[in-house]
């Protein structure tokens, strides 16, 4: 892109070395190239299961503006 | 239900004293940006709230991602000639086709070297790629920045145009706590039925989204499409166990980056699972037959599931459709679904055979003058 590099952010976690050697063996021969892939993967799982089953709260007279349309169009009864 | 992608419903839309914009510069767009508004404004691509600022579109390309992190591997892009437009303006956005009008802030005005965004979002550069074509064709300046839809118009086919908000309320009434959305560009062959049914079998209700616009040459008419569906789902699906809804965007054909794109939409109208089959999204052979599958693995944080096809054809011993994992018949044995075989057997206003596609359904289409676009 003609624009400034943009940095990458990135920044350094901690983690038990006896740790990271077991997911370094762990790891090898997947198609995870690095410790921080591996982690990073796993980080975004987890957070993205924390998002799920909150579904979108909407008001109760947006509900119903809804639900007239789409009775009106034959979705609902 | 899935939280929207992002974790927020976007709603752009709002209504202004026609006084209050009067003085505002108008710029014209062409019918497929301003469907990029419209799917903006109305939250089917949360978590945009407008066109991509240079971070976002660099994090794109390289990273399949929004700066935030969020996945997102399809740019949106508002491409310019360098018009009177310069950063910190607020302009309107219109479009005479479908009567949209929108406010953008202009955040960002910046260039991108036109290969490496082939390269990346297409894997290819070559100019016979549909999307490749379309980026050389692009012009130089790219705009970021917000949109607000002010207006837009009543248009063929919104009697089957249900807007994120509208699906997930829709599901929520109809008691769907899981949804598989399937996404179409065809009538239905028996090939079709059977990878939804699967699905649905799983599921509590099926999704049918086809996407609406625009078509080449040889391709179904919207209309034959929606109506070849109804007819479908009238005589052999439950009332409460599917939904047809139309989308309004462009195809990219940008293979397993658009699978990600399109099952992101999905996930923003509800859904919890999305039918992926081979060579989704591909054209030519640009792609690999499972590419589209394989790049799931690459987004743990997706928030919708997909759910993989592999091919699938008749097979005269079983009796039955079967896919590559569950026959242990050879090839002689099968008929595949052939679109190609079908719309030839339709342009002679012949009926194909029952393995292929049902009765009811070909009628349908058959009721229909002309029903390849010209």
């Amino acid at each position: 892109m003609e624009k400034e590099k943009n940095e990458k952010k990135y920044t350094t976690i901690s983690i038990p070395t006896p740790l990271a050697e077991k997911i370094k063996k762990r790891i090898a021969g997947t198609g995870f190239h690095s410790l921080s892939s591996y982690v990073t993967y796993v980080l975004r799982e987890i957070i993205s299961g924390m998002d799920e089953e909150e579904g979108e709260a909407f008001s109760k007279e947006d509900e119903e503006k809804v639900k007239e349309r789409l009775r009106a169009l034959g979705y609902l009864d | 239900m899935p939280k929207p992608h992002g974790g927020k419903l976007i709603n752009r839309y709002i209504k202004k004293d026609q006084t209050q914009i009067a003085e505002i510069p108008e710029f014209e767009v062409n019918t497929g940006l301003s469907e990029d508004i419209l799917n903006i404004a109305k939250g089917v691509f949360s978590p945009l709230e407008g066109f991509l600022c240079y971070n976002d579109l660099e994090n794109v390309i390289n990273e399949k991602r929004l700066e935030d992190d969020t996945p997102w591997t399809i740019p949106i892009l508002l491409d310019f000639n360098g018009e009177n437009i310069k950063e910190g303006d607020t302009v309107i956005l219109s479009n005479k086709e479908n009567g949209v009008r929108a406010l953008l802030d202009v955040d960002e005005i910046y260039t991108y070297d036109k290969k490496t965004l082939a390269q990346n979002i297409y894997c290819t550069t070559d100019k016979e790629h549909p999307g490749v074509a379309n980026i050389s064709n692009m012009r130089q300046n790219l705009i970021g920045g917000k949109i607000t839809l002010l207006d837009s118009k009543q248009r063929e086919f919104d009697n089957y145009n249900l807007s994120p908000k509208e699906t997930r309320v829709l599901f929520k009434e109809k008691g769907w706590k899981e949804t598989v959305a399937f996404q179409t560009r065809n009538p239905p062959h028996i090939g079709h039925e059977y990878v939804q049914k699967t699905a649905l079998t799983f599921v509590d209700g099926i999704f049918i989204n086809p996407i609406i616009g625009k078509k080449k040459a040889g391709d179904f008419k919207d209309e034959v499409i929606l109506s070849s569906y109804e007819t479908l789902m009238k005589h052999y699906y439950l009332k409460n166990r599917a939904v047809m809804s139309i989308l309004r965007t462009s195809m990219k054909y940008a293979g397993p980056r658009e699978a990600i794109h399109h099952a992101i939409m999905r996930k923003n109208f509800g859904c919890t699972h999305f039918i992926v089959g081979r060579d989704h999204a591909g054209v030519g052979n640009y792609y690999g037959p499972y590419d589209a599958h394989e790049i799931f693995s690459e987004f743990p944080d997706l928030g919708i599931i997909p759910v993989f096809f592999r091919s699938f054809s008749r097979c005269t011993k079983c009796g039955s459709v079967v896919n590559d994992k569950i026959c242990p018949h050879d090839q002689k044995y099968h008929i595949n679904f052939s679109g190609k075989k079908i719309r030839e057997l339709l342009q002679n206003g012949k009926i194909p055979s029952e393995d292929m596609m049902r009765k009811e359904v070909a009628e349908t289409i058959l009721k229909y003058d002309k029903p390849f676009v010209e």
